[in-house]
C-alpha cells in the first residue's frame, strides 16, 4: 500500500526548532511520507503544502505557549481549500502553564482537532494513533 | 584571426556582434531593422553589409544566433496552489526565456480554456502535484485542455503518477506532449531545469521555423536560444566565472522596454538578517522576472497605477496634470521621444518608476513578527539588499544618459520590508553585448567571461 504523507510544522511565530526535527525523523522511520515546514509556519501553508502533497493529516507542533490563537481556523480553513476531513493534530507546550489537559483538549477538539497532545508524549504514542486513524496496518 | 558573429533577432533591431576569439575583443557591431513581416534574412543582410563596412569581408568560422523576434516565445502555465507550483512552473517558463501570458492555478473551468484559445500560446507549461502527491487537478486540467480549439504543444512537469495518464488524454488531441520531470518532485523542492531544456528544444525545433526564423540554415550555425535565455546565460557567466576565472558574485539587471519591464537576479538571496526564517518555495539563483504591465510605453499607465501619479510627479518634479498629459501624448503616439527638459523628466520619472515596480516585484521580503522575546524575521523569497551590481539594459535607455540616476530613484524604495539593492554599483550596457555574450558562452565560455568582466566586473574583481 502507498505510504501515507503527513505535513508537519511548529505553527506561528515559534522558533522552536529541535522537537520537529525529532518528530520528522520518527514519522518517517514509522513509514510515513512526511513534509516538514520547520518553524515559524502559517496556517495557509499547512494548507497549501497539504494540497500539492496530497497529505493525509497535518500534524502541528507548538511549544511557545501561543499554540491556542495560532491554531484557531484552521479546521475551516482546510474545509474551504477542499480538505475535506483530512486529519488534524497538534502537541507541544500548546498552551502557557500547566493547564488542566482535558479541559485544554476540550477547546482544542472544539477547534476541530481530531487529537491533541500534551506536554511529554513520546512519538510512538502519536504513531500509533496515526496509524489507527490512518487505517494503517 | 578567428572570427565568430553572433546574432540577435530582436523584436525591432537585429543586432550584429563580431568577435575575434583570438584577441579575445569585439571588434565590430551594428545593426538593422528586423523584417520578420517578410523574411528576417533581409534585415540581417543589410546589418551585415553595415559590419563589413566597419571590418571589411573576413571570413566567419561560426554564426550563432538568438532571437526574441515575432513576439518572443509566448507560454501560459499552469499550477495547482498559487504560492507553490504554479509560481514554479511560472519561474521555469521565465527562466527559460518566455513570456509568461497568464498563470493559471487549481481547476481549469471553461472560460478558462477559451480564454487560452484566444492567448493561443506557443507551449502550455501543465504543473501541478508533488510526486505521490495531488492527481485529481492535473488530470482534470489535461481533460480539460484537450478541449481547446488550438494547437500547441503541452510540456508536463507535474506530478510523476499522472505524466502517462495526462499524455493518454492529450496527445489523441491537437497537443503534442513532452513528459519531463516535475518542477516541484518534493514540496518547496523547486526542479526547473528539466522543464527548461524541454522548452527550449521545442523553441528550437517547431517554433522558430514555424516563424520563418531558420530559412537559410546554411548562413547561421542554428537559433540557439530566446534572447532572454541568452541573457540569462550571460549574466550567470559573469556572476559564477569559469573554471580559470572567478566570478563577481550576485548581480541584478534590468531590462526596461516599451511594454515589458524584465529583472534578473543571479544570487541566492540568502538571508543577512540575523535569525531571519525563510518561507515558502526557494527561488532559483538564475532568477527572471517579466512585468508584463510596467514599461514605458504601452505599458507607461502600469508604471502609474503601480507606484502612484503623486511619486511619478514628485520625482519628475512637475505637477500631477502635466504627467497625464504625457502619458495622453503617449496613448497617441507610442514612439514619441522626450524633446524638452519636462519631457525628459517625465520620462526620467517613468523609467525609474518602472524599474522599482519591477525591482520590488522581484525582491523577498523582510517581515517582522514580534513574540513574547521580541521580533523574529520571516524572509519571503531572495534577500538581494546586499548585491553589489545592477546592469542596466533595455531600448528605453537608448536615449537617456541618466541610467545611474534613474537606477538611484529606482532604488530609494520607501516600503523597508522589500530586500531590494540598497546600494549597488550600476552599469548601463550601452553596447547591447549581453545577448551576444551568452551566445558566445556555449562555444568559448572563458572569452565570453574576459570580455564580460572587462565591461561590468571592474571594481569588484579581485
Ligand atoms: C531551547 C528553548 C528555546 C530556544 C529555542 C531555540 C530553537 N531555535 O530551537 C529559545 C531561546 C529561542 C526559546 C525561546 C522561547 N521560549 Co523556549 N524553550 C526552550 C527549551 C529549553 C527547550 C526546547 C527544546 O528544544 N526541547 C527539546 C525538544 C526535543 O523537545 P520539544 O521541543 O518539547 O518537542 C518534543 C515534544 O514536545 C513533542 N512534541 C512537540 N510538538 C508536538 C506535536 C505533536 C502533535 C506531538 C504529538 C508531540 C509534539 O515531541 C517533541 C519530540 O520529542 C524549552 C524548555 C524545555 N525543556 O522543553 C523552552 C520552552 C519551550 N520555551 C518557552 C518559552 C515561554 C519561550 C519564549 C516564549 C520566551 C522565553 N522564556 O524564552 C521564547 C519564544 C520564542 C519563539 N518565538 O518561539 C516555554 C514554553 C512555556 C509554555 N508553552 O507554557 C518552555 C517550555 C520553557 C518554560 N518552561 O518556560 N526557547
Amino acid at each position: 500500500m502507498d505510504k501515507k504523507t503527513l505535513v508537519i510544522g511548529v505553527i506561528g511565530a515559534d522558533v522552536h526548532a529541535v522537537g520537529i526535527q525529532i518528530l520528522n525523523f520518527a514519522f518517517q522511520e514509522a513509514g510515513f511520507n512526511v513534509v516538514n515546514l520547520g518553524v515559524m509556519v502559517t496556517q495557509e501553508e499547512y494548507i497549501e503544502a497539504a494540497i500539492e502533497a496530497k497529505a493525509d493529516a497535518i500534524v502541528v507542533s507548538s511549544l511557545y505557549g501561543h499554540g491556542e490563537l495560532d491554531c484557531q481556523g484552521l479546521r475551516e480553513k482546510c474545509d474551504e481549500a477542499g480538505l475535506k476531513d483530512i486529519l488534524l493534530y497538534v502537541g507541544g507546550n500548546i498552551v502557557v502553564g500547566k493547564q488542566d489537559l482535558t479541559e485544554v483538549e476540550k477547546r482544542f477538539r472544539a477547534m476541530g482537532f481530531d487529537r491533541v497532545f500534551g506536554p511529554g508524549t513520546p512519538p510512538e504514542t502519536t504513531i500509533e494513533y496515526l496509524k489507527k486513524d490512518l487505517g494503517v496496518a | 584571426m578567428q572570427a565568430v558573429l553572433l546574432i540577435d533577432f530582436g523584436s525591432t533591431y537585429t543586432k550584429l556582434t563580431a568577435v575575434d576569439l583570438d584577441a579575445k575583443k569585439i571588434f565590430a557591431t551594428a545593426q538593422d531593422f528586423t523584417t520578420v513581416d517578410t523574411d528576417v534574412m533581409e534585415g540581417f543582410e543589410r546589418a551585415l553589409l553595415k559590419l563589413k563596412e566597419k571590418t571589411g569581408d573576413i571570413p566567419f568560422e561560426k554564426r550563432l544566433a538568438c532571437s526574441s523576434a515575432a513576439g518572443g516565445l509566448r507560454m501560459v502555465a499552469c499550477g495547482l496552489v498559487p504560492a507553490l507550483t504554479a509560481k514554479a512552473a511560472k519561474l521555469a517558463a521565465f527562466g527559460a526565456g518566455a513570456k509568461v501570458i497568464k498563470t493559471y492555478s487549481y481547476k481549469l473551468t471553461r472560460s478558462d480554456i477559451q480564454e487560452i484559445d484566444q492567448i493561443a500560446p506557443e507551449i502550455l507549461l501543465l504543473t501541478g502535484g508533488t510526486d505521490g502527491g495531488n492527481q485529481e487537478v492535473i488530470e482534470h486540467n489535461a481533460s480539460m485542455l484537450a478541449k481547446t480549439e488550438t494547437f500547441f504543444p503541452v510540456v508536463y512537469a507535474g506530478n510523476h503518477a499522472s505524466g502517462d495518464i495526462c499524455r493518454d488524454i492529450l496527445e489523441s488531441e491537437k497537443h503534442p506532449f513532452y513528459l519531463c520531470e516535475n518542477v516541484m518532485p518534493r514540496l518547496n523542492k523547486l526542479n526547473i531545469q528539466p522543464a527548461q531544456g524541454v522548452i527550449r528544444k521545442i523553441f528550437l525545433d517547431r517554433i522558430i521555423s514555424a516563424k520563418g526564423l531558420s530559412k537559410q540554415k546554411a548562413l547561421i550555425d542554428g537559433i540557439l536560444m530566446p534572447t532572454p535565455a541568452a541573457v540569462l546565460a550571460a549574466l550567470t557567466l559573469l556572476s559564477k566565472g569559469t573554471s580559470k576565472h572567478r566570478g563577481i558574485g550576485e548581480l541584478m539587471a534590468c531590462d526596461l522596454g516599451g511594454a515589458t519591464t524584465v529583472i534578473y537576479s543571479i544570487a541566492r538571496g540568502a538571508p543577512t538578517k540575523e535569525l531571519a526564517v525563510v518561507h515558502g518555495l526557494p527561488e532559483p539563483f538564475s532568477k527572471r522576472t517579466v512585468e508584463g504591465d510596467i514599461g514605458m510605453r504601452y505599458s507607461a499607465h502600469g508604471v502609474v497605477e503601480a507606484v502612484g501619479i503623486e511619486e511619478i510627479a514628485r520625482i519628475a518634479n512637475v505637477h500631477e496634470d502635466v504627467v497625464y498629459d504625457w502619458l495622453n501624448r503617449i496613448d497617441q503616439d507610442k514612439s514619441i521621444l522626450p524633446a524638452t527638459e519636462e519631457e525628459k523628466a517625465l520620462d526620467f520619472a517613468l523609467a525609474a518608476g518602472a524599474l522599482r515596480t519591477g525591482i520590488i516585484r522581484h525582491s523577498g521580503t523582510l517581515e517582522m513578527v514580534y513574540t513574547p522575546v521580541g521580533a523574529v524575521y520571516q524572509q519571503q523569497g531572495k534577500d538581494l539588499s546586499e548585491v553589489k551590481l545592477l546592469i542596466m539594459t533595455g531600448g528605453a535607455l537608448n536615449h537617456t544618459d541618466q541610467f545611474e540616476a534613474i537606477g538611484r530613484e529606482a532604488l530609494a524604495i520607501q516600503d523597508t520590508t522589500v530586500l531590494a539593492p540598497t546600494n549597488p554599483r550600476i552599469i548601463c550596457d550601452t553596447q547591447y553585448v549581453l545577448s551576444a555574450l551568452g551566445l558566445l558562452s556555449t562555444i568559448d565560455p572563458e572569452t565570453a567571461f574576459e570580455l564580460l568582466n572587462n565591461i561590468f566586473g571592474k571594481e569588484d574583481s579581485l
